[in-house]
């Protein structure tokens, strides 16, 4: 499965929300974009989160770490974590060099649909990003 | 400063160079730096195994002309002035009343082509300003010395690395390799004067060229060109960063600032006491005879997770004993590494733990520096 960054949302921090259905519950899977990942640069470190925390819109989830500074990571949806992507922090190049499949994050049970709507598509995303670029 | 604020920012000789390479430029002590070309990482190893060039023309150059430059820096510095000889460079500590440290500079004795001699004395961008006022207050006991900073009217190049030597015979009317370690000359390159000196700031070895503000790019064009096969590379403010890091050189601001004396922060070397008088030796020799309250130590935490500055240093009994004051991942190390001030009590353990926002890691101490360049014949 490729993912297509045109179809995903984006929160303004820079995560990636990817939502689809399973038995009719919003299950949404996020990772960050390949514009963060270049802004970040030489990514050193990662914390996840645990199966079963439950987190709030825009709470902070996990960290990711370049060499130079450290960048929260933000829920862009609200609800449990089902799954965390294990292998990742121990393989930073793979999330560098692919953000959309293999460096996805976590994934997470959509427990309030309020916040997805609050989210931007990929062409306003895109525009905040040449706007701060 | 306000990061949207740019309009109060000054731009290095070098900066059209910089937007061209593609960097990424951000506010530092008033001006706008590069912190990085491409990756930081990338940058810090052509360094560490070839050669890399940094502007680092937003530091300060203050000049001292005529009879007495030698006394009155005498007394501002914690080290010796009057016996510098011509073309030696040094390290020291400019400190007030109580022994706080005000800045750490490199002062150079030179002499020019026509047979003038002078201090120039380079000073760290954030504290160029309040230093230049102290100086002028001390001024009045010095009439005879002309006093001027030349920080505007010229550009600092940082040239470092293993074959950084190799490159720059090329590039000078005389043999680098005649300068040894903390010595300055005041050579040409086609013609144009350019101060060089044996110094650093990353732990290899290398060369620090203060040009004309005009000659700038020119100069730095030519290191490029001749280093280009070598793979020299520019770079930026962050790989100084993780370089000097691990060369456990202090950064002002970090290990050091007003209420830090030179003995805590592990500069005793930088510090004569007994030759003669200057400002803030009577505190400082205080300090030292009561006994430190806290020193710089340098960590290794565990795993892969960097302590950053502002990180509290525990003791094993669970005390909080100090602070993290540069911390970040060491890429020639492939791992973490920390400088902390912690009290005198606790620094002569080995075990301790760093809060790392609200998370325990344990890190163990080491001696620095963290990094030292292989030993080679010049």
């Amino acid at each position: 499965m490729s993912r297509d960054k045109s179809t995903l949302l984006y929160a303004e921090t820079h995560e990636w929300v990817d939502v689809s259905e399973d038995g009719g519950q919003k299950i949404a899977t996020i990772g960050i974009s390949d514009f963060a990942i270049e802004q970040l640069n030489d990514l050193v470190y990662m914390d996840l989160p645990e199966v079963g925390k439950s987190f709030d819109f825009g709470e902070e989830f996990g960290e990711v770490e370049s060499v130079k500074a450290v960048s929260p990571l933000y829920c862009p949806v609200a609800g449990e974590i089902i799954e965390v992507h294990e292998g990742l922090p121990d393989n930073l190049d793979g999330l560098n060099d692919d953000p959309y499949d293999f460096g996805w994050i976590v994934k997470i049970k959509v427990s309030d649909d309020t916040g997805l709507s609050s989210l931007m598509d990929y062409a306003a995303y895109q525009k905040q990003c040449s706007e701060s670029a | 400063m306000d990061q949207a604020d740019t309009s109060l920012l000054s731009q290095t000789p070098l900066d059209q160079w910089h937007r061209d390479a593609g960097a990424k430029m951000v506010p530092f002590a008033g001006y706008e730096m590069p912190i990085q070309y491409d990756s930081i990482v990338n940058e810090h190893q052509a360094c560490r195994t070839k050669a890399a060039l940094f502007d680092v023309s937003h530091m300060g150059r203050l000049r001292f002309d005529g009879d007495g430059s030698a006394e009155l820096l005498d007394r501002l510095l914690t080290r010796r002035v009057v016996d510098l000889p011509v073309g030696g460079v040094r390290y020291g500590m400019v400190c007030n009343e109580a022994g706080g440290i005000l800045d750490d500079v490199l002062v150079s004795h030179l002499k020019t082509p026509s047979d003038k001699y002078y201090h120039l004395l380079v000073v760290n961008a954030s504290n160029r300003a309040k230093i230049v006022e102290w100086v002028k207050q001390h001024l009045d006991d010095f009439p005879t010395v002309t006093f001027s900073d030349r920080t505007e009217l010229t550009a600092m190049i940082a040239v470092q690395g293993p074959l950084a030597m190799e490159t720059c015979r090329k590039l000078f009317s005389f043999d680098p390799s005649r300068l040894k370690y903390y010595q300055a000359t005041i050579t040409d390159q086609f013609s144009k004067p350019v101060i060089v000196s044996r110094t650093g700031y990353t732990g290899e070895d290398g060369f620090e060229l203060v040009v004309r503000a005009e000659e700038a790019a020119r100069v730095w064009e030519n290191v490029m060109l001749a280093g280009r096969d070598a793979g020299f590379a520019p770079a930026g403010l962050g790989a100084r960063d993780t370089l000097r890091m691990e060369a456990a050189m202090p950064l002002y601001g970090h290990e050091l600032d007003e209420s830090t004396d030179p003995i805590s922060a592990g500069l005793s070397f930088a510090c004569n006491l007994d030759d003669r008088d200057f400002i803030g030796r009577d505190a400082i020799a205080k300090i030292k005879a009561d006994g430190l309250k806290r020193r710089r130590i340098g960590l290794l935490p565990e795993g892969r997770r960097p302590a950053r500055e502002g990180c509290a240093v525990i003791s094993k009994d669970g005390k909080e004993v100090g602070v993290i004051t540069s911390g970040g991942p060491s890429p020639t190390l492939g791992k973490p590494i920390a400088m902390a001030m912690v009290d005198i009590d606790v620094a002569d353990q080995t075990e301790f733990e760093i809060d790392i926002r609200g998370k325990r890691s344990a890190a163990t101490a080491t001696k620095l520096p963290f990094y030292r360049r292989p030993k080679t014949v010049s």
